[in-house]
C-alpha cells in the first residue's frame, strides 16, 4: 500500500474511522445521551462516503452555463439529503426518549436503568441480584 | 383508469391521510379516518394481487420519468402477497385497536397515536412496493421511526417501553445504516439505484470487493431489521412492552417486510449466480435459522410474561423463513413466503388473545393466566387454536408451511434439518402447553369472576382463527400465490 493509496483515498479511510468510532460509541457507552451521539458520528461517515463517491475530481457543481464542463454527480448529494433529514429525525426522537426514561427511571444510565427493571421484575434487588449470577 | 395509478395509490393513501389525522381533535374521529384508509388500502392491495396473477409483472413510473432515472414501483406475485398480509393485518387490528389503544393509550396521545400507526402503514407498504434500493431505505426509515414511537406509547402501562423502544431505535438505526451503506456501494460501482436494473448489471461487473462488501452490508442490515439470531435483541421487549393492537401490528407485519426485502436483494438483486450468494446461504443464514430455532424456542419456554414468550417464539418462527430461503429452491421460496402469510395469521390471532388478557388484568404472566380457561373461554380458546397451529397441527396453516418446509429440506437432500424442522415443534408444543396448563387445569385465583373481553376484541381474535383453519383446509390459494412469488424470485418460467 502505498502513499497514494492514503492520501487518495483519505475521504474513505475518514469514513471507515468515523464509522468506528460511532459504532464504538454506541455499544461501550452506559449513557443514553452518549449513545445517541455515537449514533449520530456513526451515520455521519456514511453521509460522508455518498458525498464523497459523487465528487469528480476538479468538477464543479452541475449548473447548465451553457458550455461544456466538468461536474460533480449530483444524485449521491441529493440522496444524502433526505439520508440526513432521517437522521435528525432519529435524534430527535431518540433525545425524545431519554427525556421520557429520565422521568420514569430518574436516571439516564444503563446499568441503573437495568438494576431499576431487574426489580420490578424480580421483587427485591437481593433476588435480582442472584438472577444475574 | 383509476386501475392503471394503484401501485402509487397503495402508498399515498395513508401517506396522505397521516398528516391529516393529526387535525382530528379526538382518538376516535382519527380512528374512523385510519380504518377507512386501512380499508382502502386492502381493497388496492387484493386488485394489484388481482392484476399480477392475471397480467404479470406491473411496473409503475413516479411521475412519468422512465424506469432508471425516476423512481419505479413494480409488483409482481412475491410483493403483491406481502402488500396483501400488511394492509389485510392492519384491517383486522385496527377494530381490535379501537378499544383496545382507548384503554391502553393516554387521552391525549390517541390521535397522535393513529398518526404514526398511518405513517408506519405507509412505510412498510412502500417498502415493500418499491423498485428502487434507496426508495426501499426511506420507506424503512419512515416504517421503523414510527414504529419506534407506537412501542414507546406503551409506556402508560410499563415504563419498560421506554427503553424497550429506544434500544429498538439504537439497532434499528445501525440496521438501516448498514443498508443504506451496502445501497450506496452498489450505486458505485452500477451507477443506477433501480433494482430491475441493478439485477442486469451486477452479473455483468462480476466478482468485485465493493460488491462483496456491498452484500455483506445488506445482508448484516437486514437481518438486524428482520431479528435473525443473533441480531434479536431488540425485538423481545419490544414485542412485550408494546401497547397489544402495536405487537399484533409489528408481529405479524414488520419483521415480514424486512423478510421480503432480504429476499428481493437476494435473488432479484444479486441473483444466485453472485460468488458469496451460495457460500451465505449455506454456511451462514442455514445455521442460523436453525440456532433460531432452537435456542429462541427454549428461552421462550422458561419465559415468565407469555407476550415476551410469544416473541421470542416469533424470533424462532423468523428462523422457519430464513431458512426456507437458504435451500434457494422453488419449494423452499415457497414455504417462506406461504409462512409469511401464515405466520401472520397465527400471531396475530395469539398476540390478540394475549391483548384481551392484558386488557382485562393489566399483565399477561403465566401467573395471570390460571384458571383463564373458565374465566374467559373465548379468549383462551383463541389462544389454543392459535397455539395449535403455531405448532403445526394439521388443518391448521401452521401445518401447511412445516410440511412445505420438510418436503423443500428433503427435495434438498437436507434431511437432518427436516428432522430438526420437527424436532423444533416439539420446543413449541411444550411452551404452549405451559400456558395451556395454567389456563385449565388450575382453578383461578380468589376474587377472579368470569368475565369475557368485549366482543371488539373478540371478533377480530375469531376472524383470524378463523384465517388459520380457512387456510389450513384449503391451502389451495396460497400455495399457488406463494409458489409464483416464488418462482418470480428465482426468475424461473412457471
Amino acid at each position: 500500500m502505498g502513499v497514494s493509496d492514503i492520501l487518495g483515498l483519505f475521504n474513505y479511510w475518514m469514513v471507515i474511522i468515523l464509522m468506528m468510532i460511532g459504532f464504538y460509541t454506541v455499544v461501550s457507552r452506559g449513557n443514553l445521551v452518549k449513545k445517541i451521539v455515537g449514533l449520530n458520528i456513526f451515520q455521519t461517515s456514511v453521509f460522508l462516503l455518498y458525498i464523497s463517491m459523487g465528487k469528480v475530481s476538479g468538477g464543479t457543481a452541475p449548473i447548465l452555463t451553457g458550455k461544456p464542463e466538468v461536474y460533480s454527480n449530483p444524485l449521491p448529494h441529493v440522496l444524502i439529503l433526505t439520508a440526513i433529514v432521517v437522521g435528525v429525525a432519529t435524534t430527535a426522537l431518540g433525545l425524545a426518549l431519554v427525556v421520557r426514561i429520565k422521568n420514569a427511571y430518574d436516571t439516564i444510565e444503563e446499568d441503573e436503568i437495568q438494576a431499576a427493571d431487574d426489580e420490578t421484575e424480580f421483587g427485591d434487588p437481593q433476588a435480582a441480584e442472584d438472577h444475574r449470577r | 383508469m383509476i386501475a392503471a395509478h394503484l401501485p402509487i395509490l397503495q402508498v399515498a393513501v395513508p401517506l396522505v391521510a397521516a398528516p391529516l389525522s393529526v387535525f382530528c381533535r379526538r382518538g376516535a374521529t382519527a380512528w374512523t379516518l385510519t380504518f377507512v384508509v386501512s380499508i382502502g388500502a386492502f381493497l388496492i392491495s387484493i386488485a394489484l394481487l388481482g392484476q399480477v396473477l392475471d397480467q404479470g409483472v406491473l411496473s409503475y413510473q413516479l411521475g412519468d420519468w422512465a424506469a432508471p432515472w425516476g423512481i419505479e414501483y413494480r409488483v409482481d406475485a412475491a410483493n403483491a402477497m406481502v402488500l396483501l398480509i400488511i394492509s389485510g393485518i392492519s384491517t383486522v387490528v385496527l377494530p381490535y385497536a379501537r378499544v383496545s389503544i382507548a384503554h391502553e393509550v393516554e387521552a391525549h396521545n390517541q390521535t397522535l397515536f393513529y398518526t404514526c400507526y398511518l405513517l408506519c402503514l405507509t412505510g412498510l407498504l412502500g417498502m415493500v412496493i418499491t423498485g428502487d434500493a434507496f426508495n426501499a431505505f426511506v420507506f424503512l426509515e419512515i416504517a421503523s421511526l414510527s414504529t419506534y414511537v407506537l412501542v414507546a406509547m406503551g409506556a402508560k402501562r410499563d415504563r419498560r417501553a421506554l427503553t424497550a423502544a429506544y434500544t429498538y431505535l439504537v439497532m434499528g438505526t445501525i440496521g438501516a445504516t448498514f443498508f443504506v451503506i451496502g445501497v450506496g456501494l452498489l450505486y458505485m460501482m452500477t451507477g443506477t439505484l433501480n433494482m430491475a436494473d441493478l439485477a442486469e448489471r451486477i452479473p455483468a461487473i462480476g466478482a468485485n470487493r465493493t460488491l462483496v462488501v456491498a452484500f455483506a452490508f445488506i445482508v448484516t442490515g437486514l437481518g438486524l431489521k428482520l431479528a435473525l439470531f443473533p441480531m434479536h435483541l431488540w425485538l423481545p421487549n419490544a414485542y412485550a412492552f408494546a401497547p397489544s393492537a402495536v405487537t399484533v401490528f409489528l408481529a405479524a407485519t414488520a419483521t415480514k417486510a424486512a423478510v421480503y426485502l432480504l429476499l428481493r436483494f437476494l435473488f432479484t438483486i444479486f441473483g444466485t449466480s453472485f460468488p458469496t450468494f451460495e457460500p451465505t446461504l449455506t454456511y451462514l443464514l442455514l445455521p442460523l435459522a436453525v440456532i433460531a430455532m432452537f435456542a429462541a424456542s427454549t428461552v421462550a419456554i422458561f419465559q415468565v410474561d407469555i407476550k415476551r414468550m410469544l416473541a421470542y417464539s416469533s424470533i424462532a418462527q423468523l428462523g422457519y423463513m430464513v431458512l426456507g430461503m437458504s435451500f434457494a429452491t422453488v419449494t423452499g421460496l415457497t414455504a417462506t413466503i406461504i409462512h409469511l402469510f401464515n405466520h401472520a395469521l397465527m400471531k396475530g390471532a395469539l398476540f390478540m388473545a394475549l391483548g384481551a388478557v392484558v386488557m382485562r388484568f393489566g399483565d399477561a404472566t403465566i401467573d395471570t393466566m390460571r384458571g383463564l380457561g373458565r374465566v374467559m373461554p373465548w379468549t383462551m380458546a383463541a389462544f389454543v387454536a392459535g397455539g395449535l397451529s403455531l405448532i403445526g397441527m394439521p388443518l391448521t396453516v401452521g401445518f401447511i408451511s412445516k410440511w412445505l418446509l420438510v418436503t423443500a429440506a428433503l427435495e434438498s437432500g437436507l434431511w437432518p434439518i427436516a428432522v430438526l424442522v420437527v424436532a423444533s415443534s416439539l420446543l413449541a408444543v411444550i411452551y404452549i402447553w405451559r400456558v395451556v396448563e395454567a389456563a385449565y387445569f388450575e382453578p383461578p385465583p380468589e376474587g377472579v369472576t368470569a368475565g369475557e373481553a368485549p366482543p371488539a376484541l373478540l371478533i377480530p381474535t375469531w376472524i383470524l382463527i378463523g384465517a388459520n383453519i380457512y387456510f389450513g383446509i384449503d391451502a389451495s390459494l396460497t400455495t399457488r400465490v406463494a409458489g409464483e412469488a416464488a418462482r418470480a424470485l428465482l426468475k424461473t418460467a412457471s
